[in-house]
């Protein structure tokens, strides 16, 4: 017993590297904690830790009277955070990203369809590389790029008075909100720019869960005599859900934390973003830029928390 | 932004410390081989982005004193740096400079080592922006006003009055301004609306643009929300403008000087004007920071700044007016007398130079309304509120 004993535990080898090998050995979990350690530390102090401190910030007030930031724990600024002109752009924002992720996965689905089902070889190739391409030039160039094709005096609107259609835009531009006085100073035209821009967040994931749905369902749901229609609303858009709700959570965030495309197509109403911009800048009001950080962070975790019930995290 | 906040309480103090001049150059040594100089991008040019435009490559021959330049975006972002310490100079404007003085950031400047101080313009050697009782924290720089900016196929003659960007008219080719008009997308605008009322509405007595109590500061507001259902969208960076006037069909707004000549000299059909009530403007000072680790080459750069090509050839990059008005006529750069008058620089007393609204204020009893509250006030007012 004694024997087989001393043989099973082998005695301690020698020196640091084999004492420091051994414990390692002997307690798994300090392995795994030495591992982790590092990504945990940057996540928790640069990531979460400038969050908790941002957080914070929300909590103190302005002094209305000298400016200076009153360090202690209130829900003013909350308070004014819910003044009808901020709640304003906190619903034109969540609105517009609401929008823009609807239409994104609209036009998304076909283009995602057919290169899953049916592009091959280097037709595939050519999808990846105009799906990618306009995420690699400057999101700047096509930003302007966009504003001189939607301005009052760019070539869309030639393109519509060739075509004689121009009462179409001016009878849209006439419309209440979404109007303005050209295609590129009206929420129309925000819209459009932040789809463009978007698109391949959405089509992306669309083309992922697409390439899973295997071929024999949809086949079988027509030997069973459904319509395409009945396919697609009992087979296909089911099982692409995932996919399409995994790119909405890029385009509806993207949409929500951007503060440049309405800065330059738009009509100078503001969104979450350039408020924060506003108020951080030589305002010094802080503590209100925070709190209105605030509410982009809410309402995703609101989203994701859906979009997790929904699958959508498997289809990444 | 808390050095910001700081500086607000530092100002109050330094109401109460006024006089006490800080140590200064004596004389000027041998170079120190660098300076280290936060200004506005743009500001201090060698020649990389236009080769017609340097004004730095003389002066580090001729000094041996290697100039290095770190761009500022806001005044703010300003002096943050020079809180930080690490540069020498800086080209401070208006609100950002007596925060700097207050703070005491930057050291006076002995202006007898200055040789070319005699040449610098009368009418900013005791700019009260940079002399703090009667002690010189700077020396000027440049200076540039906020001009109307029109189509000169829309005015035939130029309006006189900045109603046409505040009031729903017709334009004088007979279509109404609505849509065709902008206004600067910056809380400051403000004090334009204010402005136009020193002149329009004299019985709420203001008296300066950036001092405004509860009732001036709320028939500005008014006045700035009957624009906004004039103006389409609120002009931010100066190409954008420029393109809305290209082919936008926007026909006047207040602009700089910088768009009017580069329109101009892409031969459109653009003018500017300083209308009666007056204009809004901004001035900048090179300053010296406390602790400047440079200081011989610092005042070498000072001398330069007014002595060289810069003035002149930077106020024709810029659209600004050299702070030395020989530099207009005497050739040493590419700057000409039309060219400086275009800039405005025979309306300096239409000028009411840039400053941060602060609740202090001595025309309205220390009742003004802050600058925070423009910043949220003006959002909701281009929000439609």
């Amino acid at each position: 017993m004694s024997l087989a004993q001393s043989s099973a535990i082998l005695p301690e080898r020698g020196g640091v590297r084999g004492s420091l090998s051994d414990t390692v050995w002997r307690k798994p979990t300090l392995l795994l904690l030495l591992m982790l350690a590092p990504p945990v530390l940057w996540l928790g102090i640069v990531y979460l830790g400038s969050l908790f401190a941002l957080l914070l910030q929300s909590f103190f007030s302005i002094d209305e009277f000298s400016g200076l930031i009153n360090r202690e724990f209130t829900f003013k600024t909350y308070g004014e955070l819910l003044r009808p002109s901020n709640i304003d752009i906190i619903v034109r924002t969540v609105s517009m990203a609401a929008m823009v992720t609807l239409a994104a996965a609209v036009v998304a689905f076909p283009i995602a369809y057919f290169a899953a089902r049916y592009a091959r070889g280097k037709w595939k190739a050519l999808f990846y590389l105009g799906v990618m391409l306009p995420l690699w030039s400057s999101y700047l160039v096509k930003v302007y790029a966009w504003k001189l094709i939607l301005a009052k005096e760019g070539i869309l609107t030639w393109l519509f008075a060739k075509l004689h259609l121009t009462w179409l835009i001016e009878a849209w531009l006439s419309l209440p909100i979404v109007g303005g006085n050209s295609l590129s100073v009206s929420f129309t035209g925000t819209f459009v720019v932040f789809v463009y821009v978007w698109l391949p967040f959405m089509i992306l994931p669309v083309q992922a869960a697409l390439e899973r749905v295997p071929q024999n369902l949809v086949e079988a749901s027509s030997d069973l005599g459904a319509t395409p229609a009945q396919t697609f609303r009992n087979v296909l858009f089911p099982l692409a859900l995932p996919g399409i709700v995994a790119g909405s959570i890029f385009t509806f965030s993207l949409t929500l934390g951007d503060y440049i495309i309405p800065q330059i197509v738009g009509t100078s109403h503001l969104f979450i973003g350039q408020a924060v911009y506003a108020h951080q800048g030589t305002a010094g009001n802080i503590p209100l830029a925070a709190a209105f950080t605030v509410v982009p962070i809410v309402v995703m975790g609101f989203y994701l928390w859906g979009a997790k019930r929904m699958g959508a995290f498997n289809a990444l | 932004m808390k050095s910001f906040l700081k500086s607000c309480t530092a100002i109050a103090l330094a109401v109460s410390f006024t006089g006490q001049a800080m140590a200064q150059v004596k004389e000027i040594g041998a170079g120190e081989g660098q300076v280290n100089i936060v200004a506005w991008a743009g500001y201090i040019e060698r020649g990389e982005t236009d080769k017609a435009f340097d004004w730095v490559t003389k002066f580090e021959e001729a000094s041996g004193c290697k100039v290095n330049v770190k761009t500022a975006n806001t005044s703010d972002e300003m002096v943050a740096l020079m809180n930080e310490g690490g540069f020498d100079l800086v080209t401070a404007s208006g609100d950002a400079s007596l925060r700097l003085i207050a703070g005491k950031r930057v050291q006076p400047i002995n202006i007898d080592l200055i040789k070319s101080w005699s040449t610098v313009d009368d009418r900013l050697k005791d700019a009260p922006w940079h002399t703090v009782d009667g002690v010189h924290y700077g020396v000027p720089y440049m200076w540039g006003p906020n001009v109307l900016m029109y189509n000169t196929d829309t005015f035939k003659e130029a309006p006189t009055s900045w109603n046409v960007v505040f009031e729903e008219m017709d334009l004088p080719d007979g279509k109404t301004n609505k849509g065709r008009v902008q206004a600067y997308d910056g809380p400051i605008h403000v004090a334009d609306a204010a402005l136009y009322l020193m002149t329009h509405k004299p019985e709420l007595g203001i008296k300066s643009p950036y001092e405004l109590n509860e009732d001036q500061y709320k028939a500005a507001l008014d006045l700035l929300r009957v624009q906004r259902t004039l103006v389409g969208r609120y002009w931010h960076d100066a190409f954008i403008q420029m393109d809305d006037f290209k082919n936008e069909g926007v026909v006047a707004s207040g602009s700089w000087p910088f768009q009017v000549n580069i329109l101009k000299s892409e031969k459109q059909p653009i003018a500017s004007v300083f209308p009666e009530e007056g204009v809004t403007g901004w001035a900048d000072t090179t300053m010296m920071h406390v602790d400047s680790a440079n200081p011989n080459c610092a005042y070498m750069w000072m001398e330069h700044s007014l002595a060289s090509n810069l003035q002149s050839d930077l106020s024709v990059w810029f659209g600004a007016n050299p702070s030395v008005p020989a530099a207009c006529t005497d050739g040493r750069g590419m700057q000409t007398a039309e060219g400086c008058t275009t800039n405005g620089m025979d309306n300096f007393e239409k000028v009411h130079f840039w400053t941060t609204p602060t609740s202090k204020c001595a025309s309205q009893n220390d009742q003004c309304v802050p600058y925070y509250r423009w910043v949220s006030d003006y959002i909701g007012v281009i929000g439609g509120r």
